[in-house]
C-alpha cells in the first residue's frame, strides 16, 4: 500500500477542475478506513501516522456527538457527504514567484494587503487540504527555527513530530479531535530551539474552496526551553451553498522559560462549522497566550486550553467572538493549574447582533497543591439588540486552597448615554454604535498586529452594516 | 472686543424656546419653559437642584430619555425638536455636559478625529495633530490624555476641560454649558472661563448653567435667568447673579406674571 504511489491509486479519485478549484484529486464522499490510508499512502507517511490515524478513525467512529454547543447543528453533520482530502496541488513554492497565478489571484480575492504580503516571506499558505507555497526566511533557517507545513515537517523530521504529536491532544480527546487525527492534512509544523527568540511573527493563511470539503488541519508548535514565538493564524473564505466543516488541532508546547503566542483571526464564510481543539502546555516559567478572535463561521465550538504543569507557569486567553444573524458563536477558555504559583487570565469579550448568539464557556480547574495559584477571569458580553443572545457557563474546580480566583461577568447593551453623548457629537448612530462596539473589543485589538487590527476593524465594520454575508 | 456686555446684543434670535414642557414617565419636569436667546449673546441660567436646567439642556439637544409633551422651539428658523440628536449638533447646537459620560476604549484622539471627520472637516493627520495639541495646551490637559479613554476614569475637573476642548475644536453657533464651573480649582476654572471667552469672541452664542457667581466674573452675560420648578421665573441683568448669590432663591416663589 504504501508504495503504491499517487499513480495507481487515481483510480479511487475523483479529478474535480472548477473555474476556481484547482483540485487535482480528492478522496470519495465518506470516511472509512480505506479513504483512511488512501490520505497516508499519497502523503507516504510512516507506519506509525497510519497506525496513528485509524486508531484514531475507530475512536471517532466510536465516539457520540457532544452533547453541547449547538447540539442541534452538530447533529445535522452529515458525515458521509463529507469529502476528506483533497489534494490542489503538487509539490511546494518556496518563493512568492513559484505560486501560481490563481492562487495569487485568490489572495488578490481575499484582499490581503499588500503591506501584509511581504510578511509572506514566512507564510505556509493553505490552499483546499495542502499547503502549496512556504517559504522560510533565511534568518530563520539561520537561527534552526523549523516553519513547516505538517505534511513536510512529518516527513523532514519525523522524530521530532512523533515525540509531540497528539501528546498534547490526544486522539480520544472529544470526537472531532479524533476525527481530526484520522483524517488531518496541512497545518504548520513550528520547532524553535532553546533560547531562540523569533522577531517576525509566523503566519499562515487558510482557506476552504471546495465544496462540501472538511478542513483538518493540523498544527504543531514547539518552543524550547527559553525560546519565543507568535504564531498568526488567520483565515477567510467564500461562501458555498452547503455547510463545510473545519476540524482543527493545533498542540502547543512551551518548554521552561519559553513563550508562545498564538492569534488566530477566523473569518470563516456563514456557512462553514468550525470546531476546533486547541491547546497548549506550559512548563516551568514558561507563558502561553492564546489571542482568538471569532468572527465568522455558522457555528464555532472552540476553548483554547492552557495546562500550566510547571511552576510559575503563565497562562493568558484573550478572545473576542462577534456574532450576526444565523451564527453561533461557542467559545471560550481552559486553564488548568497542576503546579504552584503559575498565574492566568482570562478575558472574553462578545458581541451579539441581528439575532446572533455568543455563549462563553470556561473552565478554570486548579489542582491541589498548586499553591499560590492566581486566576482571572473576565467576560464581557454586548448585545446590540433585544433579539440576540449571550450565555455565560463558567465553571470553576477550586482544589487548593491557598488560591485566588477572581471572576467578573457582565452583560450589557449599547449604552444609550454614551450613543446619546457620541450623538450630540454629530456622529451618527450607526458611527457613534461603531465607536462603541470598537472601544468595547480595544483590549483585544490593542494585542493584533497593525495590518490585523486594521483588517479587523474593517470587518467589525463590515459586520455591523450588515454588508458582509 | 471687551465692549460692554451688560447690554443685550442686538442680534436675530438663533433659539426661541416657547412654553416648552417636557417629562419623563409620567413626571413633568419642563413645566413651560420661554428662552430667547440672540446671536453674540451670553445667557446664564441659575435656579435651585432639581428645578429642571439639565433637563432644558438635554431637551433642546434631543436626549431620547425626555419626552416634550408641548411648546416649540425653533433654532436658526428650524423646528429644533423635529430634528434628531446628530441633526441637531450638525446645525451647530452644542451641549456641554454636567456629567460627561466615559466611552471605554475609545481614545480622545480617535473620538475627536472621527467627530470632525463625520462632520466634513477630515484634517491630514499631521494638521490634526497640530490643532490637538494647540487645543491641548490651552486647556491645561496633558498630552498623555491624548491616548486615553474618553472620560474613563477622569476626574470631574479633566471631563469639564474636555468639555470646553470640544466646544473649541467643534465651533458650534449656539453652546449649552451644564455646569461646566462645578467642581473646577481655581486655576482650572479660570482656564475654562478662557476657554469659553475665546469661543464667545468667535460669535459663539452661550448658555451657561451655573450655581455659582464666580465663573461670571470671568464669562460676562448679557442676561440671567432664574430657573424655578421647570419654568424661567425671573429674567434680568448681570447684577440679578450678585442678588442671588446674597439673597438665596426664597424671594424668588412665583413666576413673573
Ligand atoms: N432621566 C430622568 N429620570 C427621572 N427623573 C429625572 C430625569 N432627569 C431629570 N429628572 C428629575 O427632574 C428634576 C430636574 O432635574 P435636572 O437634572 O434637570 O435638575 P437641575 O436643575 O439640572 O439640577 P442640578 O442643579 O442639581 O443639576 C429632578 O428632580 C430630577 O430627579
Ligand atoms: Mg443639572
Amino acid at each position: 500500500m504504501e508504495s503504491s504511489g499517487a499513480g495507481s491509486l487515481v483510480g479511487d479519485y475523483q479529478y474535480g477542475f472548477h473555474d476556481e478549484e484547482r483540485s487535482v484529486f480528492q478522496t470519495r464522499r465518506g470516511l472509512d478506513a480505506d479513504v483512511v490510508r488512501q490520505i497516508s499512502a499519497l502523503k507516504n507517511e510512516p507506519a506509525w501516522m497510519l497506525e496513528f490515524r485509524l486508531k484514531a478513525l475507530g475512536l471517532f467512529q466510536g465516539r457520540p456527538m457532544p452533547r453541547w454547543g449547538n447540539t442541534e447543528v452538530l447533529d445535522a453533520i452529515d458525515f458521509d457527504r463529507i469529502i476528506y482530502y483533497v489534494r490542489a496541488m503538487e509539490g511546494q513554492g518556496r518563493t512568492w514567484e513559484e505560486v501560481p497565478e490563481g492562487i495569487k489571484r485568490t489572495f488578490d480575492r481575499l484582499g490581503i494587503p499588500e503591506a501584509e504580503r511581504k510578511f509572506l516571506a514566512g507564510v505556509t499558505a493553505q490552499y483546499d487540504s495542502e499547503a502549496v507555497y512556504h517559504s522560510i526566511q533565511a534568518e530563520l533557517e539561520q537561527q534552526g527555527v523549523i516553519f513547516l507545513d505538517m505534511d513536510s515537517g512529518l516527513r523532514l523530521h519525523g522524530d521530532l513530530v512523533r515525540q509531540y504529536f497528539g501528546t498534547v491532544i490526544p486522539p480520544n480527546d472529544n470526537k472531532f479531535a479524533a476525527l481530526n487525527s484520522a483524517v488531518w492534512s496541512g497545518g504548520s509544523f513550528v520547532y524553535v530551539p532553546p533560547g531562540v527568540q523569533v522577531r517576525v511573527p509566523l503566519q499562515a493563511y487558510f482557506r476552504i474552496n471546495t465544496r462540501d470539503m472538511g478542513q483538518f488541519e493540523r498544527t504543531l508548535i514547539i518552543a524550547d526551553e527559553g525560546s519565543s514565538v507568535h504564531y498568526i493564524e488567520g483565515c477567510t473564505a467564500p461562501i458555498w451553498s452547503s455547510d463545510s466543516l473545519h476540524s482543527a488541532v493545533v498542540e502547543l508546547v512551551a518548554r521552561k522559560g519559553a513563550r508562545i503566542r498564538y492569534t488566530t483571526i477566523q473569518n470563516w464564510s456563514k456557512n462553514v462549522l468550525n470546531l476546533v481543539t486547541k491547546r497548549a502546555v506550559a512548563h516551568e516559567d514558561a507563558t502561553v497566550e492564546w489571542v482568538d478572535g471569532n468572527l465568522g463561521s455558522r457555528l464555532t465550538m472552540k476553548y483554547p486550553a492552557i495546562h500550566l504543569v510547571g511552576p510559575r507557569a503563565h497562562g493568558e486567553v484573550l478572545s473576542i467572538a462577534f456574532a450576526g444573524a444565523g451564527q453561533h458563536q461557542d467559545a471560550g477558555a481552559k486553564v488548568i493549574h497542576a503546579a504552584p504559583d503559575t498565574t492566568s487570565s482570562i478575558t472574553s469579550k462578545s458581541i451579539s447582533k441581528d439575532g446572533g448568539r455568543a455563549s462563553y464557556r470556561g473552565l478554570v480547574k486548579v489542582y491541589p497543591g498548586a499553591r499560590g495559584a492566581r486566576v482571572n477571569v473576565r467576560c464581557d458580553a454586548l448585545l446590540l439588540d433585544e433579539d440576540s443572545r449571550s450565555d455565560t457557563w463558567p465553571t470553576m474546580e477550586i482544589g487548593e486552597a491557598r488560591a485566588a480566583v477572581g471572576h467578573e461577568a457582565t452583560v450589557s447593551k449599547v449604552s444609550e448615554e454614551q450613543l446619546y453623548y457620541l450623538r450630540s457629537r454629530g456622529l451618527t448612530e450607526a458611527e457613534a454604535t461603531l465607536m462603541i462596539v470598537n472601544g468595547f473589543i480595544e483590549p483585544f485589538v490593542k494585542e493584533l498586529p497593525m495590518e490585523y487590527a486594521v483588517e479587523l476593524n474593517r470587518l467589525i465594520a463590515l459586520e455591523m452594516e450588515g454588508a458582509v454575508g | 472686543m471687551e465692549a460692554d456686555r451688560n447690554q443685550q446684543v442686538q442680534g436675530d434670535p438663533i433659539l426661541e424656546v416657547r412654553d416648552l414642557r417636557a417629562s419623563v414617565g409620567d413626571r413633568a419636569i419642563l413645566r413651560g419653559v420661554d428662552l430667547i436667546v440672540r446671536r453674540g449673546e451670553v445667557h446664564a441660567v441659575m435656579g435651585r437642584n432639581g428645578s429642571g436646567k439639565s433637563t432644558l439642556s438635554h431637551v433642546l439637544m434631543g436626549h431620547p430619555a425626555y419626552r416634550v409633551d408641548g411648546g416649540e422651539v425653533r433654532f436658526l428658523g428650524r423646528d429644533l425638536l423635529q430634528m434628531d440628536v446628530t441633526e441637531r449638533a450638525r446645525a451647530g447646537l452644542f451641549l456641554g455636559f454636567q456629567q460627561p459620560v466615559a466611552v471605554p476604549g475609545v481614545t480622545v484622539t480617535h473620538f475627536l478625529r472621527s467627530v470632525l471627520r463625520s462632520r466634513g472637516r477630515d484634517l491630514p493627520a499631521r494638521e490634526f495633530r497640530g490643532i490637538l495639541r494647540k487645543a491641548f495646551d490651552e486647556l491645561g490637559i496633558a498630552d498623555e490624555f491624548a491616548g486615553r479613554s474618553l472620560n474613563d476614569g477622569f476626574s470631574g475637573g479633566e471631563r469639564k476641560r474636555l468639555e470646553v476642548l470640544q466646544l473649541r475644536l467643534l465651533r458650534p453657533v449656539l453652546a449649552l454649558m451644564d455646569e461646566t464651573d462645578s467642581g473646577l480649582d481655581i486655576d482650572a476654572l479660570k482656564v475654562v472661563s478662557e476657554g469659553i471667552n475665546a469661543s464667545i469672541r468667535d460669535g459663539v452664542s452661550v448658555v451657561l448653567v451655573t450655581h455659582y457667581q464666580r465663573i461670571l466674573q470671568y464669562v460676562h452675560p448679557h442676561l440671567v435667568h432664574v430657573f424655578l420648578d421647570g419654568r424661567v421665573a425671573r429674567s434680568g441683568g448681570p447684577e440679578l447673579a450678585r442678588v442671588l448669590e446674597e439673597r438665596g432663591y426664597d424671594w424668588i416663589d412665583a413666576p413673573q406674571a
